[in-house]
């Protein structure tokens, strides 16, 4: 006797629940009972389950009755013809969504030449096991598993043409490429998709080659004639917002160049590009410090002194300026107001990127890499052709990885480039590796796609022949504009006068709890201790109750709160860290008694 | 003078091992002469390896052992080849070592035994007889008599054939097992336990099921598991589950070599001494089955820290740690504020001699170039 849940929630038994299931299916099928139910024997736990909850994912699948599937010829051509449509299909019973839970119930064949008897479904196309956007990976079922999911995640992140109005969107931390190409070695998605119309990516010449060790752990070497050409070319967008806020007691903040006598008045000079309206002008370069949107708000806090002042003598800076390490031109410029009706100035700075070195590329098979090298056009290795790469990749990134895709789309890529056409890299239904060669080797080339190069700089002939080709890049948008960073002095803590952390504070780097084991592993006593001087302090202590003194620098007099001004105070240096413990002890209830021999 | 004699010279400078390795290595006809100079280089460089004052030994030992530790993680529970058992290996092994855990998660022993058992005599009837037999391992079936407030056990004669056992020795053994219990021999090899107060309520008579079930009927306590094995042309017997000291005592196995992954129990019947023995060994088969090199050094290092005090002590901050003499570095490892608080309960006094105390403080830790001092004192004018 098994158990039936309906939705999780325990509703009866049944004597035959594999007769029941298959009813309720067929039931399903004939639209007796909502399309939208699954029904699941697990047979281990004796239990029914029917699901009708909302947020299952479901997918669709062909149904198979006797070896047969339920969609014919028959349907295709209607479809076709448009006759009927896809829900009549799944009305029909024709096809029908499974969930998790019914998917372990079901026999799913890939292939309809591979039905058996003990078939429940067909797949209505292999590629339906991959989303969407894993299905933009070529030649994806030769890659490791692992490879293909990086592969997908990558070209998440890759900069492209992301939506046709973005030159009037306010979008955050946004990259454009200059030039998308469309891939050549493709899947059907990418004509579903329309991928053409918002790309990410440009097709690339490709050499599997060392260059003098600058392309080792995953770097690649990059032509700078390339990049002069447009390779990888992009812009960074960021806008910039500033709101007339509104306080209690009917004050605002007000948008305009700030009066000189406000609270935390910059200097004159980071004020230079802003109009009377307070507003920075179109195709303003600015760099970092600069201010984009001047603004001024009310004092946090009303004293009682404070509404005799003048307005003017209170409010306090409150300006959007450009952050450290920033630098850009003013693209767009909105004002408008927002739901509350407060005033809303929106600025947008752009920046354009050219590739450096530290830029981060990948192809679509998770092979990802930062440029190592940027080589003149006339250092580049070339082929017997003349044929200069873009991009020299590193052989040794293939066996580990085990990337064939990488391999076949190169190969795919040459073909289509070679041939003016593109190449079906769809998964599961791609072009086999041999037509390509067959193909290659019928326009002159090697079948297997290497080829003679010469070295750039000296022109001799490279003893092995290297294997080079054409693949689809793309441009992520890590780069390194965006993350160097270093310090030397800085801004530090309020509280503990530590430096801040983190490059948007413009912080230090951290010399941490393992680096500091080294030190103390190589005796480097000294070296350490001036290490972790960041937030040294030379602090008063009374000779006779030990606790923290006092210092009055107008009076030129050291004295102890607890023992007055009698006692011998003397000075120690210790870390500011180290008095906020003493003070947290004072805190509990503890007393610590700082007691000192003689200096040396 | 012969090359031996200008060797037994330096018996004072260098250690044995040395001096007993040249003498081995260094060939009878070298000349006086060319001896000596042999010599004073050994000693030259082996007062070259030595450690230097000042030099902190036991953060290179935690280094040297710690950074080999994080290629281990990756593969840490490790069924190692003999049929049926498998034993902790890998970090998990190495952390319930270090942390003196006294509950380790699988207990083993290695017993050898004397001359003609080793060879296989009566081997299979020795494991049987060291192995830990309880009742519930005969038993057929218990069944509760809850009218009456008794309890059956049918025995299973196979089972206890097989482990030498006839009613006798059973019914005495449980009889000695269960002492608040009245126990009786049926026919049909059924024993009967009685409660000698006549009502015990209903839970109580299960619960006592659960005990007569687990109660001691023969081998040794501690015994769970017994597998003879042939190595190295020797028979000697693999155990799950450890009793040191009993089984020790036993007149066939051989004490010198004997031994568990226990340190507690090695410690109680053997000493610290082998304890800390044990425990080099016992670390240093995991590092060495994990294909890594560490120098033994590094771990002598650790195992005197664990047992310097006569005790086993873990490296925790209920063992070493608590031995530290500064409370600000007790205070920076856990639960800072129980060390804070006792410590001014007590009045106790940091003299900040070692590390910790002096990075928080950011003053010269005590070693390398932070630990000489000008031992003069100016006068002051």
């Amino acid at each position: 006797m098994a158990e039936i849940y309906v939705s999780g929630k325990f509703t009866g038994t049944i004597d035959n629940p594999v007769e029941f299931v298959q009813k309720l299916r067929e039931e399903r099928r004939k639209g007796l009972v909502p399309e939208n139910i699954n029904v699941a024997y697990d047979e281990d736990a004796d239990e029914v389950h029917v699901e009708a909850s909302r947020g299952r994912l479901r997918r669709p699948l062909i149904v198979v009755r006797s070896q047969k599937p339920m969609l014919t010829e028959e349907h295709v051509k209607q479809l076709e013809k448009r006759e009927i449509t896809w829900s009549d299909l799944v009305r029909q019973g024709v096809i029908e969504y499974l969930d998790a839970a019914e998917e372990d119930n079901a026999l799913i064949a890939f292939f309809e030449h591979e039905l058996t008897p003990r078939h429940t479904h067909l797949e209505i196309t292999p590629l339906a096991i991959f989303g969407l956007i894993t299905s933009l990976v070529p030649y994806a079922n030769f890659n490791s598993a692992q490879k293909v999911n990086t592969g997908s995640k990558n070209q998440k992140q890759a900069m492209g043409l992301y939506s046709a109005n973005y030159h009037i969107r306010m979008d955050m931390d946004v990259n454009v490429l200059h030039y998308p190409q469309t891939p050549v070695v493709r899947s059907v998605i990418h004509e579903i998709s329309s991928y053409d119309k918002h790309p990410a990516g440009q097709n690339l010449v490709v050499a599997v080659l060392s260059y003098k060790g600058y392309n080792m752990e995953d770097a690649i070497i990059i032509n700078k004639a390339s990049i002069e050409a447009g390779l990888g070319r992009g812009t960074y967008y960021r806008p910039m917002v500033a709101e007339e806020l509104r306080y209690s007691g009917g004050l605002v903040d007000e948008i305009s160049i700030p009066n000189k006598d406000v609270k935390g008045y910059k200097s004159e000079k980071d004020y230079r590009y802003l109009e009377d309206d307070g507003i920075i002008y179109p195709e303003a370069k600015v760099r970092e410090a600069d201010v984009i949107i001047g603004k001024t708000s009310p004092p946090r806090f009303l004293s009682g002194m404070d509404q005799y002042r003048l307005a003017s003598d209170t409010r306090r800076e409150s300006s959007v300026t450009m952050k450290h390490g920033e630098e850009g031109i003013v693209d767009l410029i909105l004002i408008t107001e927002n739901a509350e009706g407060n005033k809303l100035v929106q600025v947008k700075i752009r920046d354009e990127r050219i590739p450096e070195v530290g830029d981060k590329f990948t192809s679509r098979h998770g092979q990802k890499g930062v440029i190592g090298l940027v080589v003149p056009y006339t250092d580049m290795p070339f082929t017997a052709s003349g044929i200069v790469p873009d991009i020299i990749f590193s052989p040794h990134g293939i066996p580990s990885r085990m990337t064939m895709a990488h391999l076949i789309e190169l190969l795919g890529g040459k073909v289509g480039a070679l041939s003016g056409r593109y190449v079906d890299g769809t998964l599961f239904d791609s072009e086999p590796e041999e037509a390509l060669r067959k193909e290659l080797l019928s326009m002159g080339f090697r079948d297997n796609g290497v080829e003679t190069m010469y070295n750039g700089e000296t022109g001799e002939r490279l003893p092995i022949r290297i294997f080079i080709g054409d693949m689809y890049y793309l441009r992520l948008k890590h780069m390194v504009a965006n993350k160097l960073h270093s310090r030397a002095r800085g801004p530090i803590q309020l509280l503990t006068r530590q430096p801040t952390e983190g490059r948007a504070k413009e912080g230090g780097l951290r010399l941490g709890e393992m680096e500091k084991d080294t030190f103390i592993a190589h005796g480097a006593s000294l070296l350490l201790k001036e290490r972790f001087d960041s937030d040294r302090t030379i602090v008063p202590v009374c000779e006779s109750c030990g606790l923290i003194a006092i210092h009055d620098d107008y009076k030129k007099k050291d004295y102890c709160t607890v023992c007055g001004d009698s006692v011998e105070i003397n000075y120690i240096e210790i870390s500011y860290a180290f008095k906020l413990i003493l003070d947290e002890f004072k805190s509990m209830c503890i007393y610590p008694k700082i007691q000192m021999k003689g200096k040396y | 003078m012969a090359v031996e004699d200008v060797i037994r010279k330096y018996e004072d400078r260098l250690p044995e091992s040395i001096i007993s390795e040249l003498m081995e290595l260094l060939p009878r006809k070298v000349s006086e002469a060319k001896a000596r100079e042999i010599m004073e280089r050994v000693e030259a460089e082996y007062r070259q390896m030595l450690a230097e004052p000042g030099e902190s030994v036991g953060l290179v030992s935690a280094e040297s052992i710690g950074e080999p530790g994080t290629q281990m993680t990756l593969n840490t529970f490790h069924f190692a080849g003999v049929a049926e058992m498998n034993i902790t290996t890998g970090l998990p092994r190495i952390i319930e070592i270090l942390d003196g855990r006294r509950k380790i998660t699988t207990p083993m022993m290695a017993i050898y035994l004397k001359k003609p058992y080793s060879q296989g005599k009566d081997i299979k009837k020795i494991a049987l007889y060291i192995r830990e037999t309880k009742l519930a391992d005969i038993a057929s079936e218990v069944s509760l008599n809850l009218a009456e407030s008794k309890i059956e056990v049918t025995v299973d004669n196979e089972k206890a054939r097989e482990r030498n056992l006839n009613e006798a020795k059973l019914l005495k053994s449980l009889k000695a097992a269960n002492k608040n219990l009245i126990v009786d021999a049926k026919k049909g090899s059924i024993l009967v336990f009685k409660t000698k107060s006549k009502d015990e309520n209903t839970n109580g008579i299960y619960k006592m099921k659960e005990k007569i079930k687990q109660s001691y009927v023969r081998g040794i306590r501690g015994i769970k598991q017994v597998l003879p094995v042939k190595k190295d042309g020797e028979f000697m017997i693999i155990t799950a589950g450890t009793n040191l000291k009993k089984v020790l005592s036993l007149p066939f196995v051989d004490e010198t070599r004997t031994t568990t992954n226990d340190l507690f129990e090695i410690e109680e019947a053997l000493g610290i001494e082998a304890a800390r023995q044990a425990l080099i060994n016992e670390v240093y088969k995991v590092i060495e089955n994990q294909g890594l090199n560490v120098d033994i050094r590094h771990l002598m290092l650790v195992a005197d820290t664990i047992c310097f005090n006569g005790k086993l002590k873990g490296i925790t901050r209920y063992g070493v740690v608590r031995e530290k003499a500064s409370v600000l570095a007790r205070a920076s490892f856990e639960t800072p504020i129980r060390h804070i608080v006792n410590a001014s309960l007590t009045g106790e006094v940091d003299k900040l001699n070692s590390v910790v105390e002096n990075v928080m403080l950011n003053q010269p830790v005590p070693l390398g170039t932070g630990l000489t001092r000008l031992v003069a004192k100016p006068k002051r004018q």
